[in-house]
């Protein structure tokens, strides 16, 4: 089918200065248990192309899911139109960006291989994992499920640009609920809002850990219906993977978008507190933080070889030492800052989540690289603080500065070991000056690959997957609080 | 453009026919269709930043035998091959039917109700409506999106029903800066367009740009005044839909209004919370085909007197849905208007916060519905009864029953009616209808 459908768009396209076809075709299926009662298994199959046209220094595309010969030039003329009618009227004259053609394919782990799929085995360990959540009547709520994806892209160029990719990727995640006495309090394997999402295939599952989860995760929840809030006031905070996945994603790599910086995003996803003149000037974070772009590290969930716009993805540093290098920007982005004199460079992160939003830049696999200490050093070093696990609340100014996070679990440190249990840790910062209080980097023993299926942003709005590894990390100082009283 | 769309009512109810034709034994069906032919236009600095024009119409096929069910979600290309690929479909999840246990929780409409609603294309041409924008722009620094086209919902089963519900309208979201992060929002939504509207609404942002570029005051954390505009009310409210209404999350004890429902908290006596289907944009029938009530009553002077009931809850706990879709949340909230003139509200609030927007709220204490969250867009300080200067952005965290509980002290006679911009996945069609807050002590953190 993909050859007849380049046969039609190589006999379009060639009148004009530039015109791309992406193809995406996903297919998905979830099977869930919720309170030890399988759910309705559901399933789904999209395919459809966008046609993106550069002419006259004006950008235009259409999406449509109609690939017949008819269709697909349809598209190319409604695209095309847009670009004539929008030429002269634009924020940027696109006819000045480098608009690649780039010929090649990618296939992350395990996308070329039939999956071991047997939907009724898997629903038997659903199950099994939901009744064993079940530990006695405090358990209110439980459930657990298991989705997988499977995503094949075509990208063409009317300047002979060729690319292939296929990815695979699985998402599995549980969660018990305890109840007492008008408090409830949720716990998960990797976040309520799947942390725990990985390209590969049947290996994920045992990676994540949900074989046995469903009793430790629901004992965890009724571990902390019986705690203390987490205490207040300033002191050293022990963020895990599954935290700082969230805090890299927030105040990382929202605020490096180049796109935001540039000023799009203002009505919607919001701005950001960094200037396109502080790169290769700003001390972003202490000399212990590392920031990456790290396509290479495949499992991650957003791992692939050429961005949405055709860009070969390679690792780059964001931040070095502490010291910030470059953003998050792909090479449309690129040009419109090289057009106001700023040459920033580009990373192949200009993404669509899908065949029907165009692409913007949107971070992908962005890491913290592992320093040197293990847990147990981390954990030595603090004298009072508080270890934090799992992410459950984010909230963040439109600048991504001021932020306010909580997790599911805390444990108070105490002269360098790890005490009680407390509910409700969360703590507030201000990017600008949190990353600068990073006193410890775990090794990488304490390194884990999260990600999410759901970053937001966009206008028209998308949701596309972000990967990010991370060790456990140190932070001083950090004003730490508890629940309502 | 927007004269380019598919038929897709047409070939909707053909798909139907052809699927009640390829059912076997005593196999049922439902079909769910969303569907829409969008231009999208982002506009940045007053200019265009990317434009274009998605069309796409996704079809839910569930096969049903007895209680045991699946489903399939394909996109259609708007050709006649949909008719063979909604037959192998059907083909492929009979044979994965021998997978699924029954499922207990099953409960489809099965009362012919069929209805039909079909608005027509009113609008001009995109090109035109982005041209008047652009003209109205002028040299301020305009941000946002305009969607316009095209949106279509459709449901059939097997009983015959057929429902279809069709709009062609905009939605034109956006915002005027002053400078850094100040900047004024605005947004509005129709069936017609009306050129000289649009130039009057940007003029009167333009008068409140103005007062943004006045010195800025910065607040340290503490206890203020504080007036929500409706727009800033709504981010707020919009929080009950996050499982609050839900009467599974309620069942099970993750809503965060429990303290509510257990009668263990309340809201303000002069908070009344509905959902009305008949006052809102969304279709009055849903993916298992049973119809929305005009109105279901949620919270009446303070109290949780209603939830959000889906066909899966009901069955579950034995109770009445009320057409609710699977997520259980309200998709045309309203809250009744107040004593307070909106004329009046500078005056009432005398000192303190003006607060336009709220951005990026989450519980931060779920089970006692403590929220956090940002001031954004226009927010100024107040004293005696007069702006004085344009506020630096900061962080509340407060629970509902004290901010729309015992500190509310007034809503504002008039009501405002937004219609939701979003577009993940497809463009909304939830709608608010809300008046303004005042709120007597509100807790500012960061």
């Amino acid at each position: 089918m993909w050859n007849t459908i380049e046969q039609r768009f190589r006999a379009i396209g060639n009148n004009v200065d530039f015109c791309s076809l992406r193809l995406v075709e996903e297919e998905t299926e979830a099977l869930s248990v919720v309170q030890s009662v399988a759910q309705p298994v559901s399933r789904s199959l999209d395919r459809g192309a966008m046609i993106t046209v550069v002419h006259a220094g004006g950008y235009g595309y259409a999406a449509t899911a109609d690939l017949s010969e008819a269709g697909l030039r349809a598209a190319f003329e409604r695209a095309k139109a847009w670009a004539l009618a929008t030429a002269g009227k634009s924020v940027f004259d696109y006819s000045k960006a480098a608009w690649a053609h780039p010929v090649g394919e990618y296939h992350g782990p395990a996308s070329q291989s039939p999956l071991d799929w047997n939907r009724g085995a898997l629903m038997d360990l659903l199950m099994t994992e939901s009744e064993a959540a079940r530990v006695n009547d405090k358990i209110v709520a439980w459930g657990a499920d298991l989705s997988r994806l499977d995503v094949r892209q075509l990208y063409l160029t009317n300047g002979g640009g060729r690319v292939e990719q296929s990815f695979r990727a699985l998402i599995p995640s549980l969660t018990a609920t305890a109840y007492a006495d008008g408090e409830s309090q949720t716990r998960s394997l990797g976040g309520q809002y799947n942390g725990y999402c990985r390209q590969g295939g049947m290996e994920v599952v045992a990676q994540a850990g949900l074989r046995g989860a469903g009793r430790r995760v629901a004992n965890e929840a009724l571990e902390l219906l019986a705690a203390p809030n987490c205490p207040s006031g300033s002191m050293d905070l022990l963020l895990m993977p599954t935290q700082m996945m969230l805090q890299i994603h927030e105040s990382i790599g929202h605020p490096l978008e180049l796109d935001r910086i540039l000023g799009d995003e203002r009505n919607y996803a919001g701005t950001s507190f960094v200037t396109l003149d502080m790169f290769g000037e700003y001390q972003y974070g202490s000399p212990l933080l590392n920031v990456t772009y790290d396509p290479s590290r495949t499992n991650e969930f957003a791992a692939y070889g050429w961005d949405d716009d055709g860009k070969t993805a390679e690792k780059a540093y964001l931040i070095r030492a502490g010291k910030l290098e470059r953003p998050l920007g792909g090479s449309v982005s690129q040009a419109r800052a090289a057009a106001g004199g700023f040459d920033l460079g580009a990373v192949a992160n200009s993404r669509a989540c899908n065949w029907n939003r165009a692409p913007i830049d949107r971070m992908a696999n962005l890491n913290v690289e592992p320093g040197d200490k293990t847990l147990d050093q981390l954990i030595a070093g603090i004298e009072h603080g508080v270890m934090m696990d799992t992410n459950v609340s984010w909230s963040i100014d439109d600048s991504r500065n001021k932020f306010q996070f909580s997790c599911e679990w805390g444990r108070v440190i105490e002269n360098g070991e790890l005490k009680g249990i407390v509910k409700n840790p969360g703590y507030r910062g201000i990017s600008a000056t949190f990353w600068r209080s990073l006193k410890a980097v775990g090794d990488h023993s304490t390194d884990d690959v999260m990600g999410t299926p759901f970053c937001g942003k966009g206008e028209p709005n998308q949701v596309v997957r972000v990967g990010h590894a991370s060790p456990a990390c140190v932070f001083g100082n950090v004003d730490v609080f508890g629940g309502e009283a | 453009m927007s004269g380019q769309n598919k038929d897709y009512c047409q070939h909707f109810y053909a798909l139907a026919d052809r699927l009640q034709q390829s059912l076997q034994g005593s196999e049922g069906f439902t079909l769910w269709l969303q569907g829409e032919t969008s231009d999208f236009v982002r506009f940045n600095h007053g200019k265009v930043r990317q434009a274009g024009q998605v069309s796409q119409a996704y079809l839910t096929i569930r096969l049903v035998q007895d209680q045991k069910h699946i489903s399939q979600t394909v996109v259609l290309g708007g050709q006649a091959d949909d008719h063979a690929m909604v037959v192998a479909v059907v083909a492929e999840l009979r044979k994965a039917l021998a997978d699924v246990a029954e499922d207990p929780h099953l409960l489809l409409s099965e009362t012919v109700q069929s209805t039909e609603t079909r608005e027509p294309n009113r609008l001009p041409s995109s090109e035109e409506m982005v041209s008047d924008i652009v003209a109205a722009a002028g040299s301020s620094d305009l941000v946002g999106i305009l969607a316009a086209g095209p949106v279509c919902y459709g449901f059939a089963n097997h009983h015959g029903q057929r429902n279809w519900h069709e709009t062609t309208n905009w939605n034109f979201d956006w915002s005027i800066y002053s400078h850094g992060d100040k900047a004024v929002k605005r947004g509005s939504a129709g069936l017609t367009w009306d050129k000289a509207a649009l130039a009057a609404a940007v003029a009167e942002a333009r008068t409140q740009v103005e007062l943004l570029s006045r010195p800025v005051k910065s607040l340290t954390p503490g206890n203020y005044r504080t007036y929500l505009t409706p727009s800033a009310l709504s981010e707020l409210v919009s929080m009950l839909n996050w499982g609050g209404f839900s009467e599974k999350a309620l069942r099970t004890k993750r809503s965060p209004i429990l303290k509510m429902a257990e009668g263990e908290a309340q809201l303000s006596s002069m908070l009344n919370i509905v959902e009305d289907t008949r006052g809102g944009l969304a279709p009055a029938f849903q993916a298992e085909g049973f119809i929305r009530p005009d109105e279901v009553q949620l919270v009446q002077a303070g109290k949780l007197t209603g939830s959000m009931v889906s066909p899966r809850t009901a069955k579950e706990y034995g109770v009445a849905s009320n057409g609710a879709g699977a997520g259980e949340g309200s998709e045309s909230m309203q809250i009744a208007g107040g004593s307070l003139p909106t004329a009046d509200v500078l005056k009432a609030l005398d000192t303190g916060l003006y607060v336009g927007n709220l951005w990026y709220l989450n519980f931060s204490d779920r089970a006692a519905c403590r929220i956090t969250g940002m001031t954004r867009f226009a927010c100024f300080w107040v004293e005696n009864g007069e702006i004085v200067a344009p506020l630096n952005v900061m962080r509340f965290d407060d629970t509902m029953y004290r901010m729309l509980g015992s500190e509310l002290e007034a809503l504002t006679q008039e009501t405002e009616f937004q219609a939701d911009a979003g577009s993940y996945h497809a463009r909304s069609s939830a709608s608010a209808r809300l008046p303004g807050a005042l709120i007597k002590d509100m807790r500012l953190v960061l």
